[in-house]
This record gives C-alpha cells, structure tokens and sequence, in this order.
C-alpha cells in the first residue's frame, strides 16, 4: 500500500477494509413489510451511525440492507456483516456476532474462525481499543434487529 | 513562577515578561522562547508509538507546567487542611492559599472584588450555576434566551434546560460560511425586548472563531438584557480584561489554561449574585442552621457549598500566574502564526476543506478540516500512529457540524508550547493518511 505507514496501520486499514469502506455491499433500503425489522444505532461520542434493516422469514434473515455515515472501519465491518449474513438462520448470526465480538477482545481463536469470512481482515482493529466500539457498531444493530425480530414472533 | 530550583530565571519564560497580574503595555511584544516554554512542560518530552509526541489537542485540554504540578504537590505535601474552619496553623496556611488564589483570578480578570470569583468545578458547573441561580427566579414564559449556533454544549444544554423549565424561548444567532457569528441579525432579534439574557462563547473551540463578545453585550445590554460570556477557550486563549467586556457573567475551567482539571471560575457582578438564590446547599455556604430553615453566608461563600477544590484552585491561580508572565497577546499572536501555517499547508493539499474564519487574525489556535474520501476518525488514528494527537469528531458542537453538513471534521489546536516543526509533523503525517486513503 504504501511506504510511510507504520506495520500496524498497514495491518488496520488493509485493501479489503478500504474497498468495503468505499464500495459498500448490500447499502440501501428494504421495502418495508411485515417481515422487516429496522434498527438505528449510533455512537453519540463520535457520531457514526447505522440504519439496519433485515428481512427475517422462517427464523432465517432473507435479506439485510444498510444505510450509514461513519468511519472507516464502522461501514465496511458492516457492509461486510451484510454479506455473510445474508441467508443465514438467526441462531447462526447470533454465533457470528460472539466469534466477531470475541476478535475484537482479542480472541486468537476466534480470528482463525471461517465462519467469520471477510471479517477476518478486522482482526487488527483488536489494538486499537478506542476504535473496537466503531467495528461492532453494526453488530450491535444486528443483535437489536434480531431479538426484535424474535420477539415479534413470539408476541 | 517556575521554581528557581528547576528553572533558572535567565531560562524560564515564565520570568522573562513582567510579573504583575495587571494589563500588559506594549501589545504583543516579542515572540516567544518556544523553546524554553518547552522545558516548563514534562509531558512533551517523550515518545508515542515511537516518534516524539506532537500534542494538538488543546482545546480539549491543555499540558501542565511544572510549577503547576510542583504547586499541587506541594499543597499536600506541606500545606493540606480544610479551609474556613480550622483554628490550627495547617488550616490557616491552606485558607491563606485557597484564598489567594481567588485574589490572583480576580486580579487577573481585573475586578477589584475577589467576592465576585466563585470557584465551580469548570466552566460547565458555573453556566449551570447561572442558569439555575439566575434563570429560576428571574426568567418566565415569554422571556428569551439568546444563543448562538457556535456554542459547545455546556453552554446550550442547560438552557434548554431553563426554557423545558421556565417556558422561556431560545434565540440564535446564526454564521455565516467562514464560521463568524452574523451580527446583523441582532438589532432584529433584540427590538422584541424580551431577550433577558445572552450567553455566548468568547471563542470557539470547533472552529476558533473569536467572537466580537463586547459588541454583542452592548447591545444586548442597551435592550436590557444580561450577557454571559463561556470562557473556557477565551480564558486559555484570548486576552480577558473584565472591564473591556462590558459583560455580567463570565465562565471558565483550569485545565484548558494548564492547571488542574475540576477547577473553574464563575465571575458574576457583586449585584447579581446578592440578589440569586444558592445554587447547591451544604456546609461553607451556611450563616445560621435551624430546623426549618437556613440563612446564608456572604459571598463568594455562598456559592460553594461543601469542601472545595483547594488544591485544584491553588493549581490554577498558578497557571494564571505563569501565563500571564507569557502574557496572552503573546500567546495569541504565536497561535495564530501556526494557524497561519497550518492552514497554508491545509490548502494546498488536494481534498482538504477547511472550517472556520479564512483570515487566521479571527482565530484563536484552532485548524477544524476533513478530508475528502476520510473519515476524520481514521484520520485521529493515522496521525496518532505517528505520535501526533489531534481530535476528532462533533467536539461538543452539534449545531455547528449541523451548519456546515458534516458529522465530525478533524481538529488540531495549538498552545503556547507548540512549535512551527510540530505543524509541519502535521502536515508529513496527513501526507500518510493520504497514501493510505488515497
């Protein structure tokens, strides 16, 4: 990438971070019907913000769209967690959003996790404790989303 | 002063200018021994993440000099006890102290009356003082509270609070694209006679605009209203001579003029604060306890309930101290010099929008900017990665990100110990940001 950034910055802000940040996968809306969920979340300290919308249907999320204003590793964490999240049961989302929130802790293990896919490139972001909160910022919409969405079918 | 022990008087700053707490004669005088302001602050000297640190966050808050910290340390090392209470020497000497410390605020803000000088936590607890004490008893439905779209909002919230309150209605005064207050609108705002009090920043710590407070209190006070000026950035930045202001109520906090955090000033006009009620009640603010009732003390006394911050107040009578041997139009002029610099450099990058005045003698040392294709956070990030601390984000000022349409910009800022070499360590560590973001 470059020749001045120092090896941490080189392992944070690697080429598929930077594309997802600047091509964001799955960003939009969802037409809205009885089986959207939307989620607003945003980080009063810095601003970000993600409007999360997913499509659940047989316990199983159809479909999942974005929108968002933030940095970097916020919006492409997310529009990253669109892409492996897509078609998958909500039990297995919840299981993605432990092993991720778990690589941000500084799990090992769980950075080595395939069902994390792409994510995997955010491992670095683990060093830089101020920016952790930005990363799971769209795991946290997803979390709301899906007990939302949970509770909508139980009531 | 700085310790004769630590700093020899012919290397010391601090010594070179005039020592009175008086006006500085002869403008801005010569520029400053950046150098030997440098040595005065121990914190600079050292490394982050293995380049040496280059800090441009001082509008968040600002370095401690040594003799601020030998201050504090030496308060509870020879001098602690509980002030206004104790008959023992101990308490004598530390009542002494806490008390000249008041007198060095009130002279340094040129009032002759140190009752006036209320110690509060920060400039935050003495606007909320204001707007609690005053605003209470003297503010109904249909009264108007004028603010301005600049303000942090430690001088927004609590009144809006006060108008949730007092069914009061809030004015603003709006900016114009360079982030300067558009004063035009004023004689319109006030031909209604209903603004009972304005609040305004004297400069802003989003964009450094050095707001022209002492017309704005003219003619808020010629339609009869009372003005409140947040210091917290003027206090550190701006020359402060009450008197010049023409104001009634004047709010600041140490640690953004390099003493202690937890300490600030509400300066109020002897009048005002006789005729408001105690803002927090509790021992020291007492005259005579009953059952049902209590009477209270003089002032300043009255507004400082409970133990006080005595260190922390002998900390920052300190630092005045040792910023007015810099003298403030000196540190002013300096700041400017690097805002100059900065924002020469700024322009001449590709994709950089810069915030805020265009003409560097309308602001304080505040470069706000965002870069095109980045976010200001991977910006902080970047930049601290190569040891430069800067902030980013809304700094406290929704409105004025509001105004300008963006969520968060990048802000450096600049104090009396930063050099011309840290502004251009800037600028090589956005070249980085550059590269990486492209």
């Amino acid at each position: 990438m470059t020749d001045r950034a120092t090896p941490p910055m080189k392992a944070l802000y690697q080429q598929l971070i930077l594309d997802h940040y600047r091509n964001p996968r799955n960003r939009g809306e969802l037409e809205e019907d009885g089986s959207t969920v939307e989620i607003h979340v945003r980080n009063p300290t810095c601003g970000d913000e993600i409007r999360l919308q997913l499509r659940v249907e047989e316990d199983r999320i159809q479909d999942i769209k974005f929108l968002g204003d933030g940095c970097s590793i916020s919006q492409a964490a997310v529009s990253m967690m669109t892409t492996i999240l897509k078609g998958k049961e909500l039990d297995e989302a919840f299981g993605v959003t432990r092993r991720f929130t778990g690589m941000m802790h500084g799990d090992e293990e769980a950075a080595r996790d395939p069902a994390l896919g792409n994510l995997r490139s955010l491992a670095g972001v683990s060093r830089f404790p101020v920016r952790v909160k930005c990363a799971l910022l769209g795991f946290e919409a997803l979390q709301e989303a899906m007990k939302k969405s949970r509770s909508r079918e139980e009531g | 002063m700085a310790s004769p022990a630590t700093h020899p008087p012919t290397d010391s700053p601090a010594l070179a200018g005039s020592q009175s707490l008086g006006p500085r004669p002869g403008g801005s005088g010569p520029e400053l021994d950046v150098e030997a302001i440098r040595a005065d602050f121990p914190i600079l000297h050292q490394e982050v993440n293995g380049r040496p640190l280059v800090y441009l966050d001082n509008a968040a808050t600002s370095q401690k000099p040594a003799v601020v910290v030998e201050a504090i340390e030496g308060f509870y090392r020879r001098d602690n006890a509980n002030v206004h209470r104790g008959l023992h020497e101990l308490s004598r000497r530390s009542t002494e102290r806490y008390e000249g410390a008041r007198g060095v605020v009130a002279s340094w803000l040129g009032v002759e009356d140190p009752g006036e000088v209320i110690w509060t936590r920060g400039a935050t607890e003495a606007i909320n003082l204001v707007a609690r004490s005053w605003g209470d008893s003297h503010l109904r439905e249909g009264d108007e509270i004028l603010l301005t779209d600049l303000e942090h909002h430690s001088n927004l919230v609590p009144w809006q609070m006060l108008a949730a309150r007092t069914g009061a209605r809030l004015r603003y005064l709006e900016l114009d694209d360079e982030g300067e207050l558009i004063l035009d609108d004023l004689p319109r705002i006030l031909e209604g006679g209903r603004v009972r009090i304005a609040a305004i920043s004297q400069v802003s710590n989003a964009l450094g605009t050095l707001n022209p407070v002492a017309e704005i209190a003219r003619q808020v006070k010629a339609h009869g209203g009372l003005v409140l000026v947040d210091g917290a950035q003027g206090a550190a930045h701006a020359p402060v001579r009450i008197p010049d202001l023409g104001i009634d109520f004047y709010a600041f906090s140490g640690h953004k003029m390099c003493g202690p955090t937890g300490v600030g000033v509400l300066w109020a006009r002897r009048e005002l604060l006789e005729a408001m009620e105690p803002f927090q009640g509790g021992g020291d603010m007492i005259d005579e306890v009953h059952r049902d009732h209590s009477t209270w003390a003089q002032l300043p006394y009255k507004f400082e309930a409970g133990t006080p911050n005595i260190s922390g107040a002998i900390g920052l009578a300190e630092a005045i101290r040792y910023l007015n041997a810099v003298g403030a139009e000196r540190i002013l002029a300096h700041e400017q010099r690097l805002v100059r610099r900065t924002m020469k450099a700024l322009e001449a990058m590709p994709g950089i929008r810069l915030f805020g005045p265009g003409d560097p003698a309308h602001r304080a040392g505040v470069v706000s900017f965002t870069m095109e294709g980045t976010h200001p956070h991977d910006i902080a990030t970047i930049l601290d990665s190569e040891g430069v601390a800067i902030r980013a984000g809304h700094h406290c000022a929704q409105l004025v990100m509001k105004r300008y349409g963006v969520a968060a910009t990048a802000r450096a800022s600049f104090y009396l110990y930063n050099t011309e070499a840290e502004v251009d360590r800037l600028v090589e560590s956005l070249g980085t940001v550059r590269e990486i973001f492209g």
